[in-house]
């Protein structure tokens, strides 16, 4: 099995490049789920005045080409401005590896995926969008399908976990279709929260879920 | 790290060679070539067809059957192929048209059942519980006076749970149904007796009890309705066509003959050994399949580890020179999580977190130190990366 990978994502799997968290991150990004077998992490610390990553560092719950395909869009990041940064594809990724099994190259763009959302997050909690579009349902319902439940690996809206969605004054509240007791409402409730909160316009989210 | 140690965990996907098995196997490609064509062959003709007999008396006498029972086939996959198939084919005017098979078998039951259904089969599928038994109440609710066929594993080959096939069969024959077993990795690793058990056909396999790959053997109950489903020459009684493979059938028979239930005790003490050191060792740990020891076959083992995802231990493990698998997707071809245990009501995370150790007579108890001491290492460096630790 070793063998279908490159010697380069032995080489990061086994020694993987700017792992952990940031305390002090600027923005944050999660994409992928345990259910999917993958899921990324990412932190940016992101200098006010230059725009440049200083500072980025991930956390990946993965198979080998999650790992290093993490490392390798982490370290062609740093450094560079976030328009830069935004510029980086999941093939630059794969080359750089030296190649993706056929059947992993989605690990790569989950990958490059958290880094655009930890971009975008960014943008939006700094005042950085060019256009400022009014949070409404669907850019609402357009992040919510990066959230997954864990049982049955699909995401929320097509598990149909979304009973209804409020937007008003900067207050988002979502009504879940799960019971209080459910043993992945917490986990659910927290990416949401994590998904809505960077939104330019949001000030407040607020999870509603049924009375077991 | 040990060099040149090598631990192979991966036997309930196969085993090695037993030397004896290999030098008595060798001798029929080099001296007794000859096939067994005819009872009134030349003498090397009838020195291979010798070594038949004897393999399929030994096979029959592990089992409780007579010898005419059991029919040589290329392994339990084809074994699976001629019990099903063979059964529906040579049943098609019949009204039964129902078969019943558990949602944790192989893919070779699964895949023959479904190819079925082109044919006018419906097939339906047991549920099993969270230890990997087969609903038995289940079965009773879909079995009736139309269902021809019902086909429970003996064992399963990734969490190691064992059936109740006694009540399985009865059930099944109640209603006037065949009961097929597919006891590939129970053969010799739980005493079998045909008889007692109820069982119609069984189908058994060489490579997972020292024996070469390539051999097995379907045991086919005296009276069933079935057909061949190869066509060529009249071997086998007339139920598989094809030259035979003497080598691998005389060694199938040799791996039974010298098959040790020492060698087994052993095996089984180094399974509980190693999983009360993972236990001891290592923290979020969940046992995958029966939790009572005495419902597993002895040389399975399986454990989901929280927060971590299977591939990535299994590659380290490799690097480290242990050789085991996991039921993630990312491991599969597919990409598909192990459906056994999907059906066995586990999340994705827990099937993508588990793993599996396959023992077998060759492992000392130092080699399962070093490995619970890798596996150790390995969990705890993958944790530290894993968003999902606390």
């Amino acid at each position: 099995m070793s063998l279908s990978y490159s010697e380069k994502v032995l080489k990061y799997f086994l020694n993987p490049v700017n792992v952990g968290e940031l305390k002090d991150a600027d923005a944050i990004a999660t994409e992928g789920s345990p259910a999917c077998g993958d899921m990324i992490k990412l932190f940016l610390k992101v200098n006010k005045d230059t725009k440049v990553i200083e500072d980025i560092k991930f956390k990946s719950y993965g198979c080998a080409s999650n790992i290093a395909t993490a490392s390798v869009i982490t370290e062609l990041a740093k450094g560079k401005t976030l328009d830069e940064a935004k510029k980086i594809t999941w093939t630059d990724a794969a080359e750089y590896l030296g190649g993706l099994p056929p059947v992993k190259v989605h690990c790569a763009v989950l990958a490059v995926d958290a880094l655009k959302t930890a971009i975008e997050n960014y943008e939006h909690t700094h005042g950085l969008l060019k256009e400022k579009k009014p949070t409404d349902e669907k850019i609402v319902r357009e992040r919510l399908k990066h959230v997954i439940n864990p049982l049955t690996g699909l995401d929320v809206l097509q598990g149909n976990l979304i009973k209804d969605i409020k937007i008003k004054d900067g207050r988002i509240d979502i009504t879940l279709n799960m019971a209080k007791n459910n043993q992945f409402a917490g986990n659910i409730s927290e990416e949401i929260k994590e998904r809505l909160e960077p939104l330019w316009d949001v000030k407040e989210v607020n999870i509603i879920l049924q009375e077991s | 790290m040990k060099k040149n140690l090598y631990v192979y965990l991966d036997s309930n996907a196969t085993t090695r060679v037993d030397d004896e098995v290999a030098k008595y196997i060798l001798n029929f490609y080099t001296n007794d070539y000859a096939v067994a064509s005819s009872q009134f062959s030349h003498t090397p003709g009838i020195r291979a067809k010798d070594a038949i007999d004897k393999s399929r008396y030994l096979i029959a006498k592990a089992i409780n059957s007579s010898p005419e029972e059991v029919i040589f086939t290329s392994g339990a996959t084809e074994s699976n192929n001629l019990a099903i198939k063979g059964v529906a084919f040579a049943n098609l005017n019949s009204k039964r048209k129902k078969i019943i098979v558990s949602k944790i078998e192989h893919f070779s039951v699964l895949h023959t059942a479904e190819s079925l259904e082109k044919f006018g089969f419906e097939i339906e599928y047991l549920n099993v519980n969270h230890e990997g038994f087969v609903d038995l109440n289940h079965l009773a609710s879909l079995i009736d006076d139309n269902t021809l066929l019902v086909s429970i594993m003996f064992a399963n080959h990734e969490v190691g749970t064992i059936q109740d096939i006694k009540n399985a069969s009865e059930i099944a024959h109640k209603y006037g149904a065949y009961f097929h077993t597919d006891a590939a990795v129970a053969f010799l690793q739980v005493p079998i007796d045909v008889n007692l058990l109820g069982i119609d056909l069984m189908s058994i396999t060489a490579h997972k009890i020292y024996g070469p790959k390539g051999v097995g053997a379907l045991y086919i109950r005296k009276g069933t309705k079935i057909e061949k489903i190869i066509e060529g020459g009249y071997q086998e009684f007339n139920l598989r066509a094809g030259t035979e493979n003497v080598p691998g059938i005389a060694g199938f028979g040799k791996a039974v003959e010298i098959f040790s239930q020492e060698d087994l005790k052993k095996v089984r003490n180094l399974r509980d050994y190693l999983y009360e050191q993972i236990k001891e060792n290592i923290s979020g740990v969940y046992l995958n399949g029966a939790s009572d020891f005495n419902k597993r076959i002895p040389n399975n083992l399986n454990v989901s580890f929280d927060y971590i995802e299977g591939e990535s231990v299994v590659l380290h493990l490799d690097m480290r020179g242990i050789a085991v698998i996991t039921g993630s997707a990312c491991f599969s071809r597919s990409l598909q999580a192990s459906h056994i245990l999907l059906a066995m009501g586990f999340t994705h995370e827990r099937a993508h977190g588990s793993i599996r150790f396959g023992l077998h007579k060759y492992l000392t108890k130092e080699d399962i130190d070093w490995t619970v001491e890798n596996v150790k290492e390995v969990v705890e460096k993958l944790r530290k990366l894993s968003p999902l630790s606390k």
